[in-house]
């Protein structure tokens, strides 16, 4: 059953999602997760939040991954976001040069977790913005959004996801500018509040 | 009051035939679970009451999530797809062999993805701080892997057959024997995180995490097939899973879909 045959389209149906479970955290976070920018970079910024759960408890056991371009809009095609020590087998980090765009971190014991990047550039029609995956323990199917940064309200105004999201949401999606460069990004899973969260077609 | 395994059967066959009695009217296959899936428990509080949002990524093909992530040789060490090997002695268990392919929706294999997988020992362990089963650790198994997908798709793992663990969904709660996988497309829409199972386990009609995937070939696709030709002679036996990530690509675009 496992062995998928390909011969015709009708056969090549997808393999069923599951939750992360509670114990991945032994295996998926790695050194240097959260920090994407390459050093010193003068366009860097932290973005940071809390994951809450429907009552607004936040979720220790919870995995944000970041993926996003450039400053300049490019997509990044640098590997080495979890470069390894072949003598060692630990984790090196990166290597504070190259721009990988990719960055998974595990929120801490308070539910709270942080990323230092690249201040996104636009690409297409759309609005700067990261594209977030989110995963967690009770969580069956990963869930998809997108962190876009305030200032620019014309380039806000004009995004096309943006524009379909009710008024009443659409701040979800939109950190919020806690000056020097930090913006704060909360992602509410359920309940008041509950982030607005995509999928692809 | 206590929940029992026969409180959560009867939730799971409620499920179910909710599903089968939404396909006979009509609805379409459900190939992933639902994020509402009560006997799962930890889902209660976890899952968005509001639909998401539909974005068709044949209107910009500049989306960044079309594309992905790259990982490289750096990214790996040598030893890293031989989960027997991480330590200086033997791990407890049985050797077993895991290999298929990563393909995309189209049949194609995706190519030079990382794969990751964690899973428990032999005895039922996570390598896991806050792991509450009293079972062994294994100074000689720590049951995290890697690799990359080679030209054709393929990955391949070593590792010892994962056992069965308890956990508190429910009194007597048991998850059938499973490896956790984590594995890239082409294009970030297609993340997928799953787990692996192995064929004939008794555990599968009792365990809501499988059961969540309440469309019965979909749950098939979960449940490696035993390979003699993957089995290493006096070394391990072999299983063979194939991987087909969901979710647009840019593939898709090409073709108009
Ligand atoms: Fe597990």
């Amino acid at each position: 059953m496992t062995k998928i045959d390909t011969s015709g389209p009708e056969q090549v149906l997808p393999t069923p999602s599951h939750t992360v479970g509670p114990f991945y955290g032994y295996a998926l976070p790695f050194r240097g997760g959260e920090d994407i920018a390459p050093a010193g970079h003068p366009d860097t910024v932290t973005v940071h939040g809390y994951v809450h759960d429907g009552e607004g408890n936040p979720l220790p056991d919870a995995l944000v991954e970041l993926w996003g371009p450039d400053t300049e809009g490019r997509v990044p095609t640098a590997d080495g976001s979890m470069r390894r020590d072949p003598a060692s087998g630990d984790f090196l980090g990166r290597n504070g040069v190259e721009f990988t765009g990719f960055g998974r971190i595990q929120t801490d014991a308070n539910g709270h977790w942080y990323a230092r990047t690249l201040r996104p550039g636009a690409r297409g029609r759309s609005a700067p913005y990261l594209s977030v995956c989110v995963f967690a323990r009770g969580l069956l199917v990963h869930l998809f959004t997108r962190i876009y940064l305030p200032g620019d309200e014309a380039a806000l105004a004009a995004d096309p996801l943006l524009a379909r999201v009710p008024a009443g949401r659409r701040d979800t999606l939109i950190a919020a500018d806690e000056g020097h460069g930090t913006y704060r990004f909360d992602i509410r899973l359920q309940g008041e509040g509950e982030t607005v969260f995509l999928e692809f077609q | 009051m206590t929940l029992t395994q026969h409180d959560i059967d009867a939730e799971i066959a409620a499920e179910h035939a909710a599903y089968q009695k939404r396909v006979a009217d009509g609805g379409p296959v459900e190939h992933h679970p639902r994020r509402d899936y009560a006997p799962y428990r930890s889902s209660v509080l976890r899952h968005p009451k509001q639909p998401p949002i539909a974005i068709d990524v044949t209107q910009d093909p500049e989306l960044v999530e079309l594309s992905s992530p790259a990982f490289g040789e750096r990214d790996i060490t040598g030893i890293d797809n031989d989960l027997t090997r991480q330590h200086t002695g033997e791990p407890v268990g049985e050797r077993i062999t895991v290999s298929g392919r990563l393909l995309d929706r189209n049949g194609r294999p995706v190519r030079g993805q990382l794969v990751e997988i964690w899973q428990a020992n032999s005895a039922g362990r996570y390598a896991h701080q806050r792991e509450q089963h009293d079972a062994p650790l294994d100074p000689n198994f720590t049951g995290v892997g890697r690799t990359l997908a080679d030209d054709d798709g393929f990955y391949r793992f070593t590792t010892v057959q994962p056992g069965p663990y308890p956990w508190r969904n429910h009194v007597n709660a048991w998850r059938p024997a499973h490896i956790h996988f984590s594995v890239f497309g082409s294009a970030f829409t297609q993340r997928l995180v799953t787990q692996m199972y192995f064929p004939n386990d008794p555990l599968f009609p009792y365990d809501p995490i499988l059961q969540s995937v309440t469309d019965d070939a979909a749950r098939r696709r979960l449940i490696a097939t035993y390979d003699h030709s993957l089995s290493v002679p006096e070394f391990s036996l072999g299983y063979h899973w194939d991987i087909v990530l969901d979710g647009p690509n840019a593939t898709w675009i090409e073709e108009g879909r």
